[in-house]
């Protein structure tokens, strides 16, 4: 036997002592810091057993991946809400996360919906506001069934201008707003006349400029500025500095060459450059438009979605058609601004969660060392976070890469039976709402989803495609 | 007073958290402490204890347990000091630099020299982490118990399929390429290979191997349920033949207790047709002697140590301590039994050294009972109480229900050896001490404490017993044999180097 000719390094689970029992004898040994997989759970652990080296999931996994590899991302155009977002009518009111009524919305969600309906002229005060939408009027609907996504409350409603993001090799679209700044803005459930002005001047003078100038370039490639945005220090969720000054350098010259009257453009750019986040809304319908296009392959266990309303966290997963799978949204743990205080925050909210679903945000902290200074930790957590996410994700990213991992791709493509196997929750990288509404950000942080998410996908998924 | 603290989602391992509870109960006032995961089994544990409301029924095994009964507040507050030093201990060693690892597939990744994985982990997620092993190519070593024959099946096909060893499921001992592996003795580097099902069995004959002057090549663990008819001796054939090609092995050693008749006919079978000699232990076993080309049955433990020595030194006598000396002690402590005291009490950690006292007692027509009877009828209504002669396996489930082995805690022990002592009736204490890796740190020298006490409360009865201590161990232990032979001896223990030898003496005394 080939062992009894080998020097002994043995592994060692469970019992401390064995391992230095091994050691006093001069054989060396690594402990492992072990945890029962699945937090323990006999029933999700069985199932564990069952399918982790199911073949047909490999390939189902490998054929959404490639369709989410294969993807390419082009702002195209911008539209209005009503016209181009598929099953959108003017009593509808889009928001981010899993579907959710009125009576469950917390502060900043109830705040964006007031707001949305100020701007659409559907009320005059706050109070009208409140009673349209408690009286039933008004579908509240998630933008992931409509093949859109929003930051934080993610409201989009029938007026408002969205990009509109072609996937030129699958041929599905992705939409999102256009991202209204810093401080009192509606996404962070502010309604203000200030907020309301500013989405009225986004919608008559910053869209259709911006929409002459994307259209003039022929389509703007989203994936290239994400993969050169992560080589500069963003990871294009809660970092978009390196985005947004690509995005910039990208359009000037076709603002120019739009013909827009010159205070307009002067305001433009003055707008797009005094928001770093402006990228946000961008690299979020390019995570989308790939992600949709590797969902609903049947038995595959990728997750597709992760998104939150401010009071459940839904996940959705490719195998498992349209159907949410929620917990309860987690506070963020993070740095909060001068001032406020752990009581003064919401608990998670928004659809840019899709940044970590797709190999970035989150997932790639490595990338954007400097995020610790906004979001609490040291460049040390910064780059374990990323090499945590390895374990509980199916590829390593051929675009999206870390440079201090030598150029290694992304951690990409998330596997429920992973995150339960192995006890990682996903990591996400994100900004903290004020619990009331519109007060705006209070802060910035890291979350996990919720742990049942993950548990009630792998159920249904045995339930779905290996009967009761 | 009673308190219970859950903490949810907080992982610990069943032996830290025997230390853990171990260490609460060693704090002045503290009345019970058990601390553990929220298992059934824990929980009954609790339950028993009187340490159970709603929030424990509702844990789960991913939950951590903390239950206390003092008798001041001052003990409450002392004790949840220690809880909190205890459990912050592991999380403070692995801090600094060093990389901490999970899986076993992170270390395969990153180191591939790597070729051996220990499991301990609870039995319910044990087959899975051994399959993974196996799966990555590495050799298994599962002391894990509570996993089904139908997986351990299928991890040992599994195994066989990649030409891997899977010791165990409830593999205890093994020695490969000089390392002790959990429960096993230094012994000298030599021409002996053992195959094992058994652990302080396959202990007692390696111990033996050394003191007669030979020493070991190969210990092989295969896990008890090994030659059981369902599995079929799949590792101890596959053992056999490993041994079988290894150059430094040059006598072939099985140590287990009788088989299925087909299992053992395919052992033999297989042995035969090697064409290295072979000692085949069936503990107990009624068919012994030599079975033609160069494969000899043997009984017990120490006849399989003699006739392995035998075979590589032909100079061997095959003699095992002074006998006269022994029979010169024997008739004077027999003088100092009055006529009430007739009976053996045993209290064993070993369990196959409790299986070899009772297989050799029932040949002499001795009844013995046991909590591991060797027939339905000896079987003891409550393990806590001895009648007649009997022999206590204190491994055996009833009393390691979260707690450690007597192997690793000796004095869980303490109490009945202390019991047995001031019986009436008791004429012989006999109990093993077993030194080696994986074994606690003095164990002599708590057994001779418990035989101090013991002894002083036997004087103000006027009334002496006879203590006799199998010291299971070689001159290479980290425990320092010699030493732990005084600290017995000094407390008036006769002390062997072999069950066999001790079971001969209770027989001189007794018959």
């Amino acid at each position: 036997m080939e062992l009894f000719r080998q020097k002994l390094k043995a592994i060692n689970l469970g019992n401390r002592d064995f391992a230095e029992d091994l050691r006093a004898q001069g054989t060396e040994v690594y402990h492992l810091e072990w945890e029962p997989p699945a937090r323990g759970k006999k029933e999700l652990i069985d199932i564990l057993n069952l399918i982790e080296d199911d073949p047909e999931i490999e390939k189902a996994n490998k054929i959404a991946l490639e369709k989410y590899f294969n993807s390419q991302p082009v702002l195209v155009s911008i539209g209005i809400a009503r016209e181009v977002i598929p099953g959108m009518d003017e009593d509808t009111l889009l928001h981010a996360g899993p579907p959710i009524t009125w009576e469950k919305m917390s502060g900043p969600l109830r705040g964006a919906v007031i707001g949305a309906l100020i701007y659409e002229g559907r009320a005059n005060t706050p109070e009208e506001a409140e009673k349209l939408a408690k009286s039933g009027k008004i579908k509240f609907s998630p933008c992931h069934e409509h093949n859109a996504v929003g930051p934080m409350a993610g409201v989009i409603s029938p007026s408002m201008p969205v990009f509109i993001v072609h996937n030129v090799t699958h041929g599905n679209y992705a939409y999102c707003t256009l991202n209204e700044g810093l401080g009192k803005v509606l996404r962070y459930g502010a309604f203000s006349d200030e907020v309301i002005n500013r989405l009225r001047w986004m919608e008559k003078v910053l869209a259709p400029g911006l929409k002459k100038a994307i259209e003039l370039s022929g389509g703007i490639d989203l994936k290239t500025i994400i993969a050169q945005a992560l080589h500069m220090g963003d990871e294009l969720h809660n970092r978009n500095k390196a985005g947004t000054s690509l995005f910039i350098r990208n359009i000037a010259p076709y603002l120019v060459k739009a013909g827009l009257p010159d205070s307009e453009l002067v305001d433009i750019l003055n707008f797009i450059n005094s928001n770093d986040h402006f990228f946000l809304n961008l690299s979020m319908p390019a995570a989308k438009v790939m992600l949709d296009a590797a969902h609903n392959i049947p038995k595959s266990t990728l997750v597709t979605t992760m998104a939150r309303n401010g009071t459940e966290f839904g996940i959705r997963v490719s195998g498992l058609g349209n159907r949410w799978f929620t917990g309860p949204a987690q506070m963020i743990k993070g740095l909060l601004f001068p001032g406020f205080k752990e009581e003064d925050c919401n608990p998670d909210i928004g659809d840019s969660a899709i940044t970590e679903t797709a190999g970035f945000g989150g997932f790639a902290m490595a990338a954007a060392i400097a995020i610790v200074q906004f979001v609490g930790g040291t460049p040390e957590d910064a780059l374990n976070y990323s090499r945590k996410m390895y374990e509980i994700t199916i590829a390593e990213n051929r675009v999206f890469q870390i440079p201090i991992f030598g150029f290694r791709g992304t951690p990409t493509g998330i596997d429920i039976r992973k995150v339960l196997s192995k006890n990682i929750l996903p990591q996400i990288n994100t900004g903290i709402a004020h619990r009331e509404a519109g007060i705006g950000q209070v802060g910035a942080g890291l979350v996990n989803p919720p742990w049942e998410c993950f548990e009630k996908a792998l159920l249904a998924w045995k339930e779905q495609y290996l009967g009761e | 007073m009673k308190k219970i603290i859950i903490k949810p989602n907080l992982y610990y391992d069943s032996v830290t958290l025997m230390r853990v509870s171990q260490a609460l109960s060693e704090v002045p006032g503290v009345v019970n402490a058990m601390v553990g995961m929220g298992t059934d089994l824990n929980k009954d544990s609790l339950k028993n204890l009187g340490l159970f409301d709603e929030q424990v029924e509702k844990a789960s095994a991913n939950d951590l347990i903390i239950g206390l009964e003092v008798s001041t507040e001052e003990a409450l507050n002392q004790a949840l000091t220690v809880l909190e030093q205890q459990l912050t201990k592991k999380r403070e060693e692995k801090g600094g630099s060093e990389k901490v690892y999970t899986g076993i597939e992170q270390v395969v990744n990153e180191d591939p020299e790597a070729n051996i994985v220990l499991i301990s982990v609870a039995g319910m997620y044990a087959a899975r982490e051994a399959k993974k092993a196996l799966l990555n190519g590495l050799h298994v070593f599962l002391f894990s118990d509570n996993v089904s024959v139908e997986e351990e099946i299928m991890l040992k096909d599994l195994a066989l399929e990649k030409g891997l060893l899977m010791m165990g499921p409830d593999c205890g001992t093994a020695y490969i390429n000089g390392t002790a592996l959990g429960f096993a003795n230094k012994v000298k580097k030599g021409p002996i290979g053992i195959v094992g099902a058994s652990g302080t069995g396959t202990q007692q004959v390696m111990v033996l191997i050394d003191r007669f002057g030979s020493g070991v090549s190969q210990v092989i663990g295969t896990g008890g349920r090994d030659l059981s008819r369902e599995v079929g001796g799949r590792m101890m054939s596959f053992g056999i033949k490993m041994l079988a090609e290894d150059p430094e092995t040059k006598v072939i050693v099985t140590v287990s207790k009788p088989p299925a008749p087909e299992v053992a006919e395919k052992i033999l079978s297989l042995l035969k047709s090697i064409s290295k000699p072979a000692v085949v232990c069936f503990l107990g076993s009624d068919q012994t002697g030599f079975q033609g080309n160069d494969v000899v049955v043997v009984n017990n433990l120490e006849d399989t140590a003699t006739m392995a020595v035998k075979l590589v030194n032909s100079k061997f006598s095959g003699t095992n301590g002074d006998q006269e000396v022994l029979a010169k002690i024997v008739n004077e402590l027999k003088g100092k039994l009055n006529p009430h005291q007739k009976y053996l009490r045993a209290l064993y950690g070993g369990g196959s050294l409790a299986d070899e006292t009772m297989q050799e007692l029932l040949k002499d027509g001795f009844e013995v009972f046991s909590n591991i009877p060797l027939k339905p009828e000896l079987a003891l209504p409550s393990p806590l109480e001895s009648r007649g002669h009997t022999v206590i396996d204190l491994g055996d489930d009833f009393f390691t229900r979260g707690k450690p082995h007597p192997m690793i805690e000796p004095a869980l022990r303490v109490p009945r050896i202390i019991k047995e002592s001031l019986d009436p009736e008791t004429a012989v204490v006999l109990m093993d001490v077993i030194l080696g890796y994986g074994c606690h740190k003095d164990p002599a020298g708590v057994t001779a404490q418990a035989v101090y006490d013991a002894k002083e409360k036997l004087a103000k009865e006027g009334r002496e017993v006879i203590f006799i201590g199998v010291l299971v161990g070689t001159e290479g232990d980290p425990q320092n044999y010699q030493e732990q032979e005084r600290k017995l001896k000094d407390a008036g223990v006769l002390v062997v180097n072999s069950n066999y030898q001790a079971v001969k003496l209770v027989k001189s005394i007794l018959g």
